[in-house]
């Protein structure tokens, strides 16, 4: 088990070098081949070029990407200091860097930011997995009955239909419309009722997407183990139809759903690029999609490595939670 | 390769190794029955899958036919129509976004623009990068997965490794960031070309691993099939063992999971217009004409609904259609 969590971590580690290797490629290579000046472009049309080339020495843009790469890296664990001739900047652990755009720091910008896309990737998550696996199931027991048929339905137009647009509709009706809501976002420690009424619609219209996956998936792999062996045999040893169900059949159809739910949730907590844009709300997605469309680099690396980070330890989690509810999983 | 005595009837779905005896069994055998015509005597049965296979056709040609169809009603996507426009609001005059005889589906706020062009222009964009990035995604999806199965050892390490890799990626993210840095001009194509170009590689790219890893999976087990060592035993070369023997029984998941992948690449490309990344205007694109849309959410309706509808109706279609084919294929398909 220790073994297994030393050598997880190291690959995750490796992995979390990789992707911030190709963050750094896609946004110094593709550029330079495609012939454009990154530090000009990060200075704006108009400025001299003394001023660009203060910029290009401080950020230390003209040195190799490797040493680029490796003060990324140290900056995190010890904090960096950028300096050209007499303008010298302190940036203390954990220093992700400063905006190439407004000169913000970047690492109090993402904590700020995170508990608005935890709040939201969390919420929906408890929501869609509730709904989506009991709808799964339950058309899974009594397939082929009028409830089995409109709930598919139901879950098929769900995973047919873009979020931006059941946000949209559920804002114009729900928000507007009806008035029933205010969908404005409020911190949670300003007003706890305050952030529940902000996240509600955002929770819901989440919810609904991934539910109907989730209960596409619960149904397909409920019926597979329905038809297994040890479901014959655990009816044939006269166990009651809820423990053949409830513990013999459910650990197993858990194992993909749980998959999922790591690979999703992961992505989520990385952003929620859509659902945050289509809301407006404060949270890591929204702030990187500006920061790509300003090609903002120290953001997008910063929220690039958490999206990764969280994607990482979600399925680790996930890993781990297999062994525990399917004992045929054994972790080596 | 004599045909073994079988009877297809026997059993409702041959395995995939069985098929490809089926099919060559076709033209001895009365009763025999090639996999093809198995899968499409199923589908003909499904009323569902069979309708939304008849949507993604008519999709097609509207999406060839567009310039046809904008002629004919007579309105075209970036005419501007400011004089059906109020000006204080900026929304169009009359009910339902300025629908009437000639706008059939209303026209845009403030510029005015016809809206049922543009749908019918957008289609053009949506199911071009939705078919084309599936096939980028196959081709590669299908070679590195054929390459890692058969030849397995390092090969394999490889390319599992890039596949494991790619998919925990935060896709979505680095999909954007590539399509946005991508520059505007290449390979002599320009606008619009670009865009679509970019996106079809981009969203391809990342699409192969979930077609390798299953191609991988099936090749695996596949090798080792008494047909294979058959034809080893014969004297064939790797490569003929690989394009002759594999790959025609790896046809039915590989077309399962492109239905599959079409639906989801078109949601991908309409989610890249939606942020902004994607086509520019004026060239009209459903995810887009949405983005536009939350500015109106509440003062026009309508420019939000239209193409929502549109891309609810697509993707809806080739999901039931892609079910359908899932079904018909898929030897332990139930339903």
């Amino acid at each position: 088990m220790l073994a297994y969590l030393i050598r997880r971590l190291f690959a995750a580690a490796v992995m979390l070098l990789v992707i911030i290797l190709v963050v750094f490629s896609i946004f110094f290579l593709v550029p330079k081949w495609a012939g454009v000046d990154v530090a000009t472009s990060f200075v704006g049309k108009q400025a001299d070029p003394a001023a660009v080339q203060a910029v290009r020495e401080k950020l230390g843009l003209s040195d190799p990407i490797y040493s680029q790469v490796w003060e990324f890296f140290k900056g995190i664990f010890a904090g960096r200091t950028y300096a050209a001739g007499g303008d010298v900047t302190r940036c203390a652990a954990p220093c992700f860097g400063y905006s190439f755009r407004s000169e913000q720091a970047v690492w109090p910008v993402l904590t700020d930011r995170f508990p608005v896309t935890l709040g939201l990737a969390l919420g929906a998550a408890v929501l869609w997995l509730v709904f989506g696996v009991a709808a799964g199931v339950l058309s899974a027991l009594k397939r082929g009955s009028l409830w089995d048929r409109g709930a598919m339905v139901v879950a098929l137009g769900g995973v047919s239909l873009p979020i931006y647009f059941t946000g949209l509709l559920s804002l114009a009706i729900f928000s507007y419309g009806l008035k029933w809501i205010d969908a404005q976002y409020v911190p949670i420690g300003q007003s706890f009722t305050g952030w529940i009424g902000g996240m509600i619609l955002p929770w819901i219209t989440l919810a609904f997407l991934y539910a109907a996956m989730y209960a596409r998936i619960t149904r397909a792999t409920m019926l597979e183990i329905l038809g297994e062996d040890y479901i014959r045999t655990a009816r044939a040893k006269g166990l009651r139809e809820q423990t053949v169900i409830g513990k013999h059949a459910m650990r197993s159809t858990m194992t993909p759903i749980l998959t999922m739910l790591g690979m999703d949730l992961g992505a989520l907590i990385g952003g929620a690029i859509l659902t945050e844009t289509t809301f407006s709300l404060p949270g890591l997605g929204q702030k990187v999609l500006d920061a790509i469309k300003n090609q903002d680099l120290p953001f997008i690396l910063g929220v690039t490595l958490i999206t990764s980070l969280a994607v990482l330890i979600a399925n680790l989690v996930v890993d781990i939670l297999y062994a525990v509810i399917d004992p045929r999983v054994r972790l080596t | 390769m004599t045909a073994p005595l079988h009877e297809p009837t026997a059993e409702a779905a041959p395995s995939a190794a069985d098929e490809a005896a089926v099919a060559s069994a076709d033209a001895k055998a009365v009763q025999g029955r090639s996999l093809g015509r198995i899968a499409w005597e199923r589908l003909k049965r499904d009323k569902l899958a069979l309708s939304g296979g008849i949507i993604v056709l008519l999709l097609i040609a509207v999406a060839i036919l567009a310039p046809v169809i904008a002629h004919a009603v007579g309105q075209d996507p970036e005419l501007h129509h400011e004089d059906l426009i109020d000006p204080l609001f900026g929304t169009p005059k009359g009910s339902l976004g300025g629908l009437s005889g000639s706008h059939l589906f209303g026209v845009e706020p403030v510029s005015g623009r016809d809206i049922f062009a543009r749908i019918v222009y957008g289609a053009q964009i949506s199911l071009l990068v939705g078919f084309l990035s599936a096939v980028v995604a196959v081709v590669l999806g299908t070679v590195l997965g054929i390459l890692a199965g058969f030849f397995g050892g390092w090969v394999d390490s490889v390319i599992s490794r890039v596949m494991d890799g790619l998919l925990a990626f935060p896709q979505l993210l680095f999909i954007i960031a590539l399509v946005s840095v991508m520059p505007n001009q290449m390979l002599g194509l320009t606008g619009t070309g670009v865009r679509v170009f970019v996106m079809i590689l981009v969203i391809g790219f990342f699409g192969w691993p979930y077609i390798g890893r299953v191609v991988r999976g099936q090749t695996l087990s596949l090798r080792e099939r008494e047909y294979v060592e058959a034809a080893r035993s014969l004297g064939a070369g790797r490569l003929y063992i690989l394009f002759k023997e594999l790959l025609p029984n790896l046809v039915a998941p590989i077309i399962v999971y492109t239905t599959m992948m079409i639906p989801t690449n078109i949601l991908t490309e309409a989610a890249l217009s939606f942020l902004g990344v994607g086509v520019k205007p004026p060239t009209a694109s459903w995810g887009q004409m949405l983005s536009n849309a939350i500015d109106y959410y509440d003062s026009d309706p309508m420019y939000m609904v239209v193409p929502g509808v549109a891309i609810f109706i697509t993707v809806l279609a080739f999901n039931l259609f892609g079910d359908g084919v899932r079904d018909a294929l898929d030897p332990k398909g139930s339903r």
